[in-house]
């Protein structure tokens, strides 16, 4: 018991440095620093992907309609933030916005993942029953009707058609970011800690056992689909303030498979993983390997092979392959990050070897 | 344009997809793997053959051909070689993850090479003359896919069902371990397999963009879903299921362009899949399966 | 006569053409512990997933303490192919599926071990805890609970003293010899709090010394937490031993019911079963 409230406070430790350090960049960074765009980018897709990892890595239900529930959550959010008086404007191909109000930040973003829970539980009655692959396929076609539907004209008054929807409330502040995404992957961490967590991972490890020992599999994949989305609703929304404006062909499949490929990198099945796997992935493929897109030459003015627009997504797919073929556990595994157990282990290490001398002196 | 002009040209962009699917069915019949890179060898296939014309203008077309289809037969093999045959014993998900890697990968690297631009699909002599049949005209490839489509099929399941070598493929397909253990090259014989499936991806590639022109880094991404969906709907795992989804899905897409709902188009063949799977997941001609307890 | 537990009546489960179990009938009353054998494919294992809501049976009804939980009659293409008897006497359909026979008491075992492989000892048991729960989604995200999952960590601990394995407790489950893993499987269906244990052959890959333990075991915990139990078993000795009552099936069929000594002097049962494939 001790031991656990000395790793609580160890953890609580390394979310307030994370906090400290997130306002200091807030504070000092220059405004044209990348660290401003890359870090909205992070904690927007860290909860994705964390979202994804409580279906696909906790409760084993391999989903692929996250694109979907993003556009969904995207669109509520910003369909429902547009001030009254710019509305005409934004949906001039339609006369007007059949929307008439306003809605302040929170409830649009609780209204933002309340529509996508609540798609994903019509979605879930007939798809939640097919197993693995056919899973995987039919939540992939939910998200490509959902694009669809989104953009037909006869939607515009709502949705404004295959037109792009803006001036919407967009936070620039990385500080609001943080706050949304860190409070969301908190109650992510809360419902795995708790009772139904443990049924989830029941679920994914045997299925056939989990149902003998009372589980309702139903009822729980239902549970965890619809709590997932409802957390993609919100990063969708989130997505949509860290572009400023929403757009249909945004939310493909292709988005999809990228956050797949950071909870992969993160290690399916741990939250720790996929926060730090949705950094490195944003923050390299973004910011770090921009350099490989630009044309560079050397002092002598010969140019350096290969470099040019489009190599870094090269270099960036290779590593990831590399990642999937090579390091399939990814970073994390399954594990989580723990202060404590890395201090502990680091003392054990030092113990050993005085153990070891004190025998040596015997 | 008629409904009948229409109703060809459906069928033509189904024996298209035909050749895709194939490939899609045959890969998961024996990995029981989604082969996400499939669409985006498709994509290179024919950006190769636009390479291919426009660095060697001196080859004749047929030879050109014939260089683009070996090429693409080369890649889909290393595609099984590096990526997926290093992960035969890891779990599925990883399987279909580095799928979705290798698809990633060829795409940008494709961006990389065109500047991300379209690029002009070169003119094919014969199949992209237009002639008039039953009074509809149109460029010969619509007419001709369908037709090389089912006559690939009925090849593809004769060696299946009387060859030796497709004897082995069945039994892969059924159990793995026991193959191996009555002595079946495995390896061989999903290497053979991707093969197949990158020669008549290659076919079909040919076949496809002889009629829509400009081809760039995201073109494989649509017909590759869409092929995809024709072998689920068809019963995935079965070479005639996946010709007769193909030509289901060519068809009804058409077809709602006939009437007036072209944008619908995707959204009704995403449906038909949800719809199927949620009716009858093992598809039209799918075996059903059961789990052992 | 004590209470009637499991009542089986003319179960009948037919694939396709094949008649896997035909026809049978059997009773398991309060305390007691039956055990239900045969020949290798005799159906046995079937039956028993049939009992147990895993698969829909073509035909019959079964009843647990007095509450009917499965009945079912041939339909659709069945009909014409059904080659088993009394297709009319039953004109209900139900069938409830695992979990809920588990919650009215039922838990069971699985012949190939089932545990919940990336978890501990511990956290097995305790998610067999679970299906008691009255805390929802919100209540228990929130901490809202904290009594009753203290509640259910203090009841998994005592369940795991009372089987001997708490000194493993932290450990993966799937890291655990193969005794214990039985062992820790037959803790994690006591956790739900059963009144009916099935065990699906639960001596398989024994050697003759665990099955010695595990005889022991089984009398244990029926003292312990007053159970019924019905089980599946290839062992000889074990069945012998352990077994109050004894139904014997062969092709799908009952051909024996008695106790373990008439059994054993049964020609039948010889003829069937022990003369020819047994080599104890």
């Amino acid at each position: 018991m001790w031991n656990q409230n000395k790793r609580t406070i160890c953890n609580l430790l390394l979310v307030a440095a994370l906090i400290l350090t997130l306002v200091l960049i807030e504070l000092l960074a220059p405004s044209t620093s990348m660290w401003f765009s890359v870090l909205r980018k992070v904690c927007t897709f860290a909860l994705a992907a964390v979202s994804m990892n409580l279906l696909n890595g906790f409760t084993g239900l391999f989903s692929l309609g996250q694109a979907g529930f993003m556009l969904l959550g995207a669109y509520t959010y910003a369909i429902l933030t547009i001030p009254v008086d710019m509305r005409s404007n934004v949906f001039r191909n339609y006369g007007d916005s059949l929307i008439r109000f306003q809605m302040p930040l929170v409830p649009a973003l609780l209204l933002a993942g309340l529509i996508a829970a609540f798609f994903a539980f019509l979605i879930g009655l007939p798809v939640l029953r097919l197993k693995s692959d056919y899973l995987a396929i039919a939540t992939l076609g939910f998200a490509e009707i959902v694009r669809g539907l989104v953009q037909l004209q006869n939607f515009g008054p709502v949705t404004n058609g295959p037109d792009p929807i803006n001036m919407f409330t967009a936070p620039k502040n990385i500080l609001v970011y943080a706050a949304i995404s860190g409070i969301s992957i908190l109650i992510i961490v809360l419902i795995i800690n708790s009772t139904y967590g443990r049924a989830f991972k029941a679920i994914r490890d045997d299925e056939i056992a989990a149902e003998a020992m009372g589980i309702n599999l139903a009822h729980h994949k239902r549970l965890s689909f619809i709590i997932s989305s409802f957390f993609c609703g919100i990063a969708g929304a989130m997505m949509a303030m860290c572009n400023t404006s929403v757009s249909s062909v945004s939310f493909t499949s292709a988005m999809t498979y990228q956050i797949l490929l950071v909870v992969v990198i993160g290690g399916i099945g741990s939250i720790s993983g996929s926060i730090i796997a949705a950094f490195i992935f944003y923050a390299s493929s973004e910011w770090w390997l921009k350099f490989l897109d630009l044309e560079t030459y050397t002092d002598a003015g010969a140019k350096i092979p290969l470099l040019g627009p489009g190599f870094r997504m090269v270099v960036f797919s290779i590593l990831i392959m590399i990642i999937v073929l090579f390091f399939r556990q990814g970073i994390m595994g399954t594990r989580e990050i723990s202060v404590y157990d890395g201090i502990l282990r680091i003392k054990n290490l030092f113990m050993k070897k005085s153990v070891k001398g004190g025998v040596k002196d015997e | 344009m008629n409904i009948l002009s229409y109703l060809i040209r459906g069928l033509a962009t189904g024996g298209q997809f035909a050749l895709v699917a194939i490939g899609y069915t045959m890969v998961y019949g024996i990995l029981k793997l989604i082969n996400f890179a499939h669409g985006e060898l498709f994509m290179v296939s024919g950006i190769l053959m636009i390479y291919i014309v426009a660095d060697f203008p001196m080859l004749p077309i047929w030879l050109a051909i014939f260089l683009m289809v070996v090429l693409t037969v080369f890649i889909g093999f290393l595609i099984e070689k590096f990526a997926y045959s290093p992960l035969r014993s890891a779990p599925r998900m990883s399987v279909m993850i580095s799928a979705i890697g290798v698809s990633y990968l060829l795409q940008n690297l494709v961006s990389y090479v065109t500047g991300g631009l379209s690029k002009q699909f070169p003119d094919i002599p014969v199949i992209g003359e237009s002639i008039r049949i039953f009074g509809v005209k149109d460029k010969l490839t619509v007419f001709l896919s369908p037709v090389i489509a089912l006559v690939l099929m009925v090849i593809l399941v004769w060696i299946i069902n009387h060859t030796k070598f497709g004897m082995s493929m069945r039994a892969v397909s059924k159990d793995f371990e026991t193959s191996q253990l009555m002595g079946i090259k495995i390896n061989r014989v999903i290497s053979i397999t991707f093969a197949i499936g990158a020669f008549l991806a290659a076919t079909g590639s040919i076949l496809y963009f002889a009629k829509n022109t400009g081809i760039n880094h995201l073109s494989g991404a649509n017909p590759g879903l869409k092929a995809f969906i024709a072998a689920v709907v068809g019963g995935i795992g079965s070479v005639p299921g996946a010709v007769v989804g193909a030509l289901i899905i060519g068809v009804v897409e058409s077809l709602a362009k006939a009437f007036g709902l072209a944008d619908f188009s995707d959204v009704i063949s995403f449906a038909l899949l949800i719809i199927i799977l949620v009716v009858k997941p093992t598809g039209i001609f799918g075996e059903k399966t059961t789990e052992k307890v | 006569m004590s209470k009637n537990v499991l009542h089986v009546e003319n179960l009948t489960m037919q694939f396709g053409g094949v008649v896997a179990v035909d026809n049978l009938t059997m009773d398991v009353n309060e305390g007691e512990i039956v055990a239900l054998i045969g020949p290798n494919g005799a159906g046995k294992t079937t039956a028993f997933n049939a009992i147990t809501g895993v698969y829909e049976p073509t035909n019959g009804q079964v009843s647990f303490a007095g509450e009917k939980i499965i009945e079912n009659h041939p339909q659709g293409k069945m009909k014409k192919l059904y080659a088993g008897a009394n297709a009319d006497m039953y004109r209900h359909i139900l069938v409830k599926t695992p979990d809920e026979l588990t919650k009215l008491g039922m838990a069971r075992t699985f012949q190939n071990i089932r545990l919940f492989k990336s978890m501990t000892v511990f956290d097995n048991v305790l998610t067999a805890k679970h299906l008691r729960r009255t805390s929802n989604i919100f209540t228990a995200t929130l901490k809202l609970n904290r009594k009753e999952e203290a509640k259910m960590r203090r009841e998994t601990e005592e369940l795991l003293k009372l089987v001997d394995l708490y000194d493993v407790k932290d450990e993966i489950a799937t890291g655990l010899p193969y005794g214990k893993q039985r062992k820790l499987e037959i803790a994690r269906a006591l956790a739900t709090d059963p009144k009916l244990l099935l065990l699906d052959e639960p001596a398989a890959g024994m050697n003759p010394q665990e099955t010695e333990e595990l005889t022991k075991f089984i009398h244990y915990i029926r003292e312990k937490f007053n159970l019924t139990i019905l089980l599946i078993e290839h062992h000889m000795n074990l069945v012998m031993d352990i077994s109050d009552r004894i139904y014997v099936i062969d092709f799908g069929k009952e051909i024996a019911e008695g106790v373990p000594a008439e059994i054993q002097s049964n020609q039948k049962v010889i003829d069937a079963y022990l003369g020819v494939s047994e080599d104890e």
